[in-house]
């Protein structure tokens, strides 16, 4: 193969989201030559969708809130697997993050005396649980990812940040070492295929949503920096904690934000009865997401589902009055009439627990290092490369993650990176020279798509592996289903390995992109399945029939998966935070 | 249902051409223009157009239904076409990469003129600067702007003028930046924008309110830019 | 080439040619509404009263300024057609030379238009 055109950097962020843009900000501004590079125009990517807002204890609403608050709520979201360290990092840091969006322009909604609005979310509480709901959730209306992510993009302008927009990262390229020397992208427009080398790589892709059939995610949500990670032969973790919101809208699986419950709002099945009060006596609607999402279907399962099918349930917010809806919920408005034909302020909204948050993914420190392992079982830290946002597992979400803190995540540990990858520079770290070989082997699945001559299609498959995952890896999960399916994910491996591209065109092969994506698609999928199958409990996201009971004795870990003999390992959860006494595991209840 | 696609790969090296298909639509239900571009991109994986979010917040989907600019995931079939014919083009104004996919450098070129970004240059404090929120309520029809570039492709002055006029979607920006209280650049952003194009080219067609998918209104914007400019230029 | 391409509108700014063209329409406007009345309230038009009528120092003045006016809202109006439609995208690399020859035209007409009725004002009846 011949050599392949380069490109040189210090530091390549992959992807344009939160995360990502937070992290090319603090490089860009400390003058390293940064790129991002990402498949999509940075403004398009996932961040935006986020409604609702990002928490954070900044004692607008409650002057005497206190981060260690929003820490415990965390930790207990977590189920307890969450990472301590981490999270007393992110809930500490995190009124410093926000505050710089603020300096940067992000257009938060305002209280009277002019600071920032919160509103209240899921799993929030104040004195440790003791003191009642909280409001802690900063927002801008109901747009904030969008806010958030359009305010970086415009500030890493200003920082004058190089930008490959609509370049697909096809795999990392690793050298003898085990360092990450950059990767092999293709140019989306031109079709070029081109060697991005740095001295630090960082993961920002975002989520794998898209392994299920209905899911709040976008459609480009396709899990790629895990399956590079995976095909890098690194681990991820926690991989089988998938969140699922309890409001996306019925069928279009569209995300109606948590915020409206925060407003006010409530459930109610098809009797009218607001339910969570009999599952969550004293947080009701706004207890853990994971929580409410099983009621939802517990509910169904029950025959008290709404619809001609009794398949989803409603959200109600009429209530609330036209003039909070409109003023605090204008984007729920434009979505329900456009995907439920429901105008909020009249009739509630048909919702369903939909596919919207990976709690899993590349296992990393707090500086946002991506993490493996030795062979003595120990964490080594992979050279020259990070992962940060949703793609990472650092892990602050643990088995559920809380309404509010995936901004607060992507803000804190993009910053995090950025700090460290500067430091690192300083200190001067060179770049990593790669073999010919090994730049070859990060393109062999794209000559692989472009040698194909004959097979199945990318879209049947796709269809047929996202069905697979929605009816086995849902909600509820069961050992055999489960077992099941790994078989014939395992065929569909194979299928997948012979598929067929018939488009082999140049410019703008849209095609082409979605096999590169099938592929991690897979990954994803197969990683979920055979990690769910192998943790033998019920945890937070993670409820199965057969194990319904939390196993602290067993199971109070993380989990590790490595693609390469599809084994599964475990990992110590951290429970040595430095400034305060870490929370112990007890009974989880809202 | 006939659907008629402007197809174009410029590797084909033939003009561009208007292909007709004869797709089955599932029954019941009033699909989106981009369930329906899925559907054809199933039979047809060669088609190319640009989606996300599907949901109308990411404005990758900008694109030309039957004659109008929007949003395919949230513009419904009923709405597209309602005589049965959909004709799906890219948007007008901008060279085509390849079938639906426009090249938007012009577009974000216009962005980034505007100077998009919040400039204070006095040392922040320690916690959030603070804003009224009658002064925060300026934004609103500003900030949610998503870059889709329907207007901004609509607008006949900026097909004539396209490397001088700004456009709607980048004055809507401008004055997003205008309004803020926390802004302390107006003069700066003002004198940036006075020459006869950037802003003066806008005629008050009134394209872009017309097919905004987000139901803003750059041309008030437009308006209050130029008040802004008169008053102190007096 | 580029002089050509750059040949200014009408002030230096885009707000100037803003506000000259708005001053200028309402000064034809003005002087639209004095020529109307003239011809409603005066029953029989001939050559000599329209020299009545002109042939005053104010009238003088104030067709003069009506014609500044007309040259200025034209050449900000026509500038502004031919900045829009004399387009490399019809006209080819050589759209500059079209411009500029359009630009002179209009340049010719305008002082076609404003030179000849000045000629005509200040010589009728008597200095």
């Amino acid at each position: 193969m011949s050599r392949l055109p380069r490109l040189e950097f210090d530091g390549v962020i992959v992807g344009g989201g939160g995360a990502g843009m937070r992290a090319a900000l603090q490089l860009a501004q400390s003058g390293l030559k940064t790129a991002v590079l990402s498949k999509v125009f940075p403004t398009r990517s996932h961040t935006v969708s986020a409604q609702g807002g990002i928490t954070c204890a900044i004692g607008s609403d409650d002057p005497d809130d206190d981060w260690r608050w929003h820490m415990y709520d965390t930790v207990k979201g977590s189920d307890y697997i969450g990472d301590q360290d981490a999270i007393e990092y992110m809930c500490s840091v995190g009124p410093e993050a926000v505050y710089e969006l603020e300096h940067m322009g992000l257009p938060f909604t305002r209280t009277e005396s002019g600071r920032i609005y919160q509103r209240p979310f899921g799993g929030q509480s104040k004195d440790y649980g003791k003191g009642g709901q909280a409001s802690r959730t900063c927002a801008a209306e109901d747009r904030t990812g969008h806010a958030l992510l359009h305010t970086l993009y415009q500030n890493n302008l200003k920082a004058g940040t190089t930008f490959l927009n609509e370049w697909f990262a096809v795999d990392l390229v690793v050298n003898q070492d085990g360092a990450v020397c950059g990767l092999v992208a293709l140019e989306i427009e031109s079709g070029q295929v081109v060697f991005v080398k740095s001295k630090a790589t960082v993961l920002a892709t975002g989520g794998a949503g898209r392994i299920y059939a209905t899911t709040t995610n976008a459609l480009m949500n396709t899990g790629d920096g895990v399956g590079m990670a995976l095909r890098a032969g690194l681990p991820v973790q926690d991989i089988e904690m998938w969140q699922f919101h309890p409001t996306g809208i019925h069928q279009a699986g569209v995300l109606v934000t948590e915020g409206c419950r925060g407003e006010g709002g409530y459930l109610v099945n098809k009797d009218g009865e607001r339910f969570m009060e009999r599952y969550a006596p004293t947080a009701k609607d706004l207890a853990g997401r994971d929580v409410v999402a099983r009621s939802m279907i517990q509910e169904i399962m029950d025959g008290r589902g709404a619809g001609p099918d009794s398949d989803h349930v409603f959200l109600k917010l009429d209530h609330l009055g036209e003039e909070t809806i409109l003023k605090r919920l204008p984007g729920i408005t434009e979505l329900s009439k456009t995907f439920a034909h429901v105008n909020p302020a009249k009739d509630p909204i048909p919702v369903v627990p939909t596919c919207h948050y990976m709690m899993g993914g590349v296992p990393t420190n707090v500086h946002g290092q991506a993490l493996s392992r030795d062979s003595a079982g120990d964490d080594v830290v992979v050279s020259g490369l990070y992962a940060i946002g949703e793609v990472a597992c650092v892990s602050v979400h643990g088995a559920n993650r809380l309404g509010g803190n995936s901004l607060l995540d992507l803000v804190v540990f993009g910053r995090a990176a950025g700090i460290h990858i500067e430091d690192a520079m300083r200190q001067g770290i060179g770049h990593r020279e790669p073999a010919d070989d090994d730049v070859a082997r990060a393109s062999a699945r794209l000559t692989r798509w472009n040698a194909s001559g004959d097979g199945e299609s990318v879209a049947d498959l796709r269809r047929e592996l996202q069905r697979l995952m929605l009816v086995n890896f849902n909600v509820f999960r069961d050992g055999d289903h489960m077992r099941r399916s790994i078989s014939a994910l395992a065929e569909l491996r194979q299928r997948i390995a012979n598929a067929h591209l018939p488009d082999k065109s140049r410019v703008f092969n849209t095609a082409r992109l979605e096999a590169l994506e099938l592929d991690n698609l897979l990954e994803v999928a197969e990683a979920t399945a055979i990690v769910a199958e192998a943790r033998t409990e019920s945890r937070g996201a993670h409820a199965r029939n057969d194990y319904t009971e939390r196993d602290d004795d067993n199971w109070l870990c993380h989990s590790l998966y490595f693609a390469a003999d599809r084994s599964v390992a475990k990992r110590g959860v951290n429970f040595s935070p430095t400034t305060v006494e870490p929370f112990q595991p007890v009974a989880r209840s809202y | 249902m006939q659907i008629s696609i402007y197809r174009f790969d410029p590797d084909e090296n033939e003009a561009p051409r208007m292909e007709d298909v004869e797709l089955d639509l599932p029954e019941g239900r009033d699909l989106m223009v981009l369930d329906v571009l899925e559907l054809l991109k199933a039979k047809d994986p060669s088609i190319a157009y640009r989606r996300s979010c599907r949901e109308g917040v990411c404005g990758s989907d900008g694109i030309n239904m039957n004659g109008r600019n929007g949003l395919a995931c949230i513009t419904p079939l009923s709405e597209a076409a309602p005589r049965g014919k959909l004709t799906l083009r890219p948007l007008p104004g901008l060279p085509v990469v390849r079938d639906l996919v426009v090249d938007m450098s012009q577009f974000y070129r216009q962005y980034e003129k505007i100077t998009p970004w919040l400039v204070n240059d006095t040392p922040p404090p320690a916690q959030e600067r603070l804003q009224k929120p009658r002064d925060r309520d300026k934004l609103n029809g500003l900030y949610e702007c998503i870059l889709c570039a329907c207007c901004t492709t609509a607008c006949p002055s900026f097909w004539w003028n396209p490397d001088k006029f700004v456009g709607p979607a980048g004055l809507l920006q401008a004055y997003r930046f205008l309004a803020d209280s926390r802004d302390t650049a107006t003069a700066e952003r003002l004198a940036a924008l006075e020459d006869p194009f950037s802003v003066f080219r806008c005629r008050g067609i009134m394209n872009c309110v017309s097919v905004c998918p987000k139901g803003l209104n750059p041309t008030r914007a437009i308006g209050k830019i130029r008040t802004m400019l008169l008053s102190q230029g007096i | 080439m580029a002089l050509v391409t750059n040949v200014g509108s009408f002030g230096r700014s885009g707000l100037a040619d803003f506000v000259l063209q708005r001053v200028s329409a309402v000064v034809l406007g003005l002087y639209a509404l004095c020529i109307v009345g003239f011809f409603a309230t005066t029953p029989d038009i001939d050559h000599a009263a329209l020299v009545g009528f002109l042939d005053s120092l104010t009238m003088k003045a104030f067709t003069t300024l009506a014609l500044v006016a007309l040259a200025m809202h034209a050449w900000i109006g026509m500038w502004t057609v031919g900045t829009d439609y004399v387009r490399r995208h019809y006209f080819g690399r050589g759209h500059t030379v079209y411009l500029a020859l359009y630009q002179l035209v209009c340049v010719g007409a305008i002082f076609v238009y404003v030179l000849w009725p000045l000629s005509v004002v200040w010589t009728v009846g008597g200095p």
